[in-house]
């Protein structure tokens, strides 16, 4: 027997196993946000890391944070955030029905999401320039700080190459929900893509909240 | 039990504001030198603006009492490692007493 025959009306998306499209909506943000704890204690960890060598190596790491570009910092905080509105904005218009608004604001979050790997992307250049990359030819002065220095670079790049390596891969997911809303496959019905990739991209938004007055803000008044 | 909140733009546009104004101010406090109320002070407001993004852009405050605890969750498993890792590392320098 066909589908349509057991169920005469059901939205095309809706899979068989749910009893309706709100159920599905339910399990699908509750199986993302079972992966986001998962991404939590992967930042976590790093994290914590991080945590431990700043109070062993306190002085070093104040000294290596001053190195770091507050003004880029914090413009770059201010395009994420940004990039968070026009995303929670896309979910808004997708759970209205408005199809071109909605992929006005994944276009603009796309946008925010490049200037922001672009700008980083100015900051590791620097970092190259004054061999503030770790490995043989890392230099730092004072250099009886050097060794610890490089711990912080090392954390910083792991740090934040991981965050930029997430947001590489929203800019993905972003695509392909730009596509989704292209062929019309997202309705004020069925929007649970737009609203789940939402969670993603605020998710990638919260790791830099807490990266960058940890990496570029305490200690900076020394 | 449909959990489809749709809330006005309204809301976002103000939860923008808050957050772009506590970039500003954690920018500003980290000038001053507060000794530990600094690392403190940025942290806070981190946790703040992090927990408006949970609740409102990501829509948490309108979510199932399941999705509730899955999120609390992490923050308590994240917790946990936070702990146990400190009680270890920050009491090395007091195996040296008597």
């Amino acid at each position: 027997m066909l589908p349509e025959a057991v169920h005469p009306h059901h939205h095309p998306a809706l899979a068989h196993h749910f009893d309706d499209l709100g159920q599905q909506q339910e399990a699908a943000t509750l199986g993302m946000w079972v992966f986001l704890v998962t991404e939590v204690l992967f930042f976590g960890g790093l994290f914590l890391v991080y945590s431990v060598y700043r109070i062993w190596y306190h002085d070093a790491f104040v000294a290596a944070s001053h190195e770091l570009d507050i003004t880029l910092g914090t413009i770059n905080t201010a395009v994420l955030i940004t990039s968070s509105l026009t995303m929670a904005l896309a979910v808004h218009a997708a759970q209205l029905g408005q199809r071109r608004l909605l992929m006005i604001f994944l276009v603009a979050t796309m946008i925010l999401g490049t200037v922001f790997l672009g700008i980083k992307a100015v900051e590791y250049y620097d970092k190259f320039v004054h061999h503030h990359i770790p490995g043989r030819t890392f230099a730092f002065e004072p250099r009886a700080q050097a060794r610890h220095a490089q711990i912080f670079f090392s954390l910083y790049f792991a740090m934040t190459g991981l965050h930029a390596l997430h947001m590489i891969i929203g800019l993905g997911i972003m695509s392909v929900m730009l596509w989704l809303s292209w062929r019309g496959a997202i309705s004020a019905e069925y929007y649970i893509p737009i609203e789940i990739s939402g969670l993603y991209w605020h998710f990638v938004d919260i790791v830099w909240i807490f990266l960058f007055p940890l990496l570029y803000l305490i200690g900076r008044h020394a | 039990m449909h959990s489809n909140h749709i809330l006005p733009t309204r809301i976002y546009y103000t939860i923008f504001g808050i957050l772009m104004f506590c970039t500003y101010l954690t920018v500003q406090i980290a000038v001053f030198d507060l000794g530990a109320l600094n690392t403190i002070a940025a942290l806070a407001i981190a946790v703040f603006k992090a927990t408006l993004v949970i609740l409102f852009f990501m829509h948490v405050k309108y979510s199932t009492p399941l999705t509730w605890a899955v999120v609390l969750g992490s923050v308590f498993w994240f917790g946990i490692m936070i702990a146990l890792t400190m009680s270890d590392y920050l009491t090395r320098a007091w195996q040296t007493f008597g």
